[in-house]
């Protein structure tokens, strides 16, 4: 891959806190490498911003190598920029050319409300797992995993769901704001794996109502959310929480 | 959404089939006949009751959807390339039904009104029929109506088209999101439904589409 420098003009949403009004700022960046990551850009940016005695721009960050699910940017129209199965952390500028004019904001939903400038808070999803998303184990020492047997198949299918990081860019980038490929995720590593049986309809009621009760929008299948998933996780997932929610509906004794 | 959208799926099958009669072009002779079975038969005027329940039922529902979702998101997005990650009629199915609903108005102002409300034989009563089974009785010719409406009415004839084609697209999604809303979604089953939608959804909205068309162009007459 050829190495090249560029300049950009950068805007990017500068709000101060929850309840104020946010709007967008220009910034011009020079030199930026071809092969620095997009979280480096702002890191140079804010460096900048520093220097000339500015507030920098708060952004969410952790890993930096694509399994935290913290970094959330909304780049050019798209949840993690223009790159598919990718974070924010993984993009490289070579994505960009010279004179591009990037345009950056955070996710918009009403269940992830902005607490400064690009950062959002995603507790909702926490509150989501904490309503269902775990299996009760018994104390003492953990047993040997190959005593449970578990279809290579389910093992697989399960493993993949549970390749979801959490970073909402389903949420983000899906016309309603729904959160349904997430939970279906998190509801289908555990609904296929034995572990996972004792709560298995408890747990679907539940992280269903939760998932309604912090005000994210109704799936109607337009599959965005799949297409724009760092991991890639698939819509599949969704059916297969629709009938486990329909199962358990009809289980249930109240 | 699913419930409903699949009812009104099945109906619209048996509809475009009994419609599609009028292309034995015969007169209307076919077409009358059952168009007189279905508006006279009392389980059939029954279930016409479940279908606009059911319709209604439809659009409260895709009105409440559409609405929760707006309040999902209250801050819109200055730059969004929807059109990378999914189809433009897939984000499009609360337009596409009202345009629907719309084109429904004009549609039921045509044909059910004077045909049900009118009360049978008030409009052009049928004069004579080859048809034995219901010869001398007192029908509706519900084909006359057709032809009446479409064949010097190009404005008519082009709304009906368009009508027909919001259909298509809201039909190409539904289908197929209907199985998904069941929980269908299978490696082998899923593309056989997925073909099955697309066909469905050229074959009716083609028919429908080909009947303004083939009386205002005096194919059939
Ligand atoms: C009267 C006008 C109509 C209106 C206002 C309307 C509206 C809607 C809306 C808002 C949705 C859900 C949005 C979405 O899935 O993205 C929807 C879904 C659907 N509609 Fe309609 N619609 C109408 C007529 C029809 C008709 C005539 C049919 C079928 C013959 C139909 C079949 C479906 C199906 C199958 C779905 C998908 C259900 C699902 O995914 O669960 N609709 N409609
Ligand atoms: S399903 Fe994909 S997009 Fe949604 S939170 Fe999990 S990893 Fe992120
Ligand atoms: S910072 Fe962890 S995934 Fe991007």
């Amino acid at each position: 891959m050829e190495h090249y420098n560029m300049n950009l003009t950068l805007k990017v949403w500068r709000q101060k806190n929850g309840k104020s009004n946010g709007s967008f700022e220009s910034y011009q960046v020079k030199d930026i490498s071809s092969e620095m990551s997009f979280l480096e850009l702002f890191d140079v940016l804010n460096e900048q911003l520093i220097r000339d005695g500015k507030d920098p721009i708060a952004f969410d960050h952790d890993c930096r190598e694509g399994i935290c699910g913290a970094c959330s940017m909304y780049i050019n129209g798209q949840a993690h920029g223009p790159w598919q199965k990718n974070t924010t952390c993984q993009l490289h500028m070579r994505a960009f050319k010279d004179g591009d004019t990037i345009v950056v904001e955070p996710w918009r939903s009403k269940a992830f409300p902005v607490i400064k400038d690009l950062v959002v808070d995603r507790t909702a999803f926490d509150r989501i797992i904490q309503a269902g998303g775990y299996i009760s184990v018994n104390t003492g020492n953990a047993q040997d995993a190959n005593a449970l047997p578990i279809d290579k198949k389910d093992a697989d299918a399960a493993f993949d769901a549970a390749a979801c990081i959490g970073c909402g860019a389903c949420v983000a980038t899906c016309k309603n704001g729904s959160a349904m490929l997430f939970v279906s995720a998190k509801i289908s590593q555990l609904s296929m794996l034995p572990q996972g049986q004792p709560e298995r309809e408890t747990r679907a009621l539940n992280m269903v109502a939760q998932m309604d009760k912090e005000g994210f929008g109704n799936c109607t299948n337009t599959y965005a959310c799949e297409a724009e998933c760092p991991k890639g996780i698939s819509v599949a997932n969704i059916a297969r929480m629709n009938r486990e929610f329909l199962r358990a509906g009809m289980n249930s004794e109240d | 959404m699913g419930l409903t959208g699949l009812f009104l799926i099945t109906f619209l099958i048996v509809h475009c089939g009994l419609n599609a009669m009028i292309f034995f072009n015969d007169g209307g002779d076919t077409f009358n006949h059952w168009a007189h079975f279905m508006g006279t038969n009392l389980i059939i005027r029954t279930m016409e009751i479940g279908l606009f329940l059911f319709l209604l039922l439809h659009i409260v529902q895709g009105l409440m959807l559409v609405s929760q979702n707006n309040a999902a998101r209250p801050v819109k997005y200055a730059v969004n390339k929807a059109e990378k990650n999914s189809k433009w009629y897939s984000r499009s199915m609360g337009l596409l039904g009202t345009l629907i609903l719309l084109f429904l108005v004009l549609h039921l102002y045509h044909f059910w009104v004077p045909s049900r409300m009118g009360g049978l034989g008030s409009i052009h009563a049928l004069e004579e029929t080859s048809l034995p089974s219901y010869a001398g009785q007192e029908a509706h010719n519900l084909y006359k109506e057709m032809l009446v409406v479409f064949q010097n009415n190009i404005v008519v004839v082009i709304i009906y088209v368009l009508g027909v084609f919001s259909l298509f697209w809201h039909l190409l999604h539904g289908f197929q999101s209907a199985f998904q809303t069941f929980g269908v979604n299978h490696k082998r089953y899923t593309p056989i439904i997925n073909t099955i939608g697309v066909l469905y959804s050229v074959i009716i909205c083609l028919l429908f589409a080909s009947m303004p068309v083939a009386m205002y162009m005096g194919w059939v007459s």
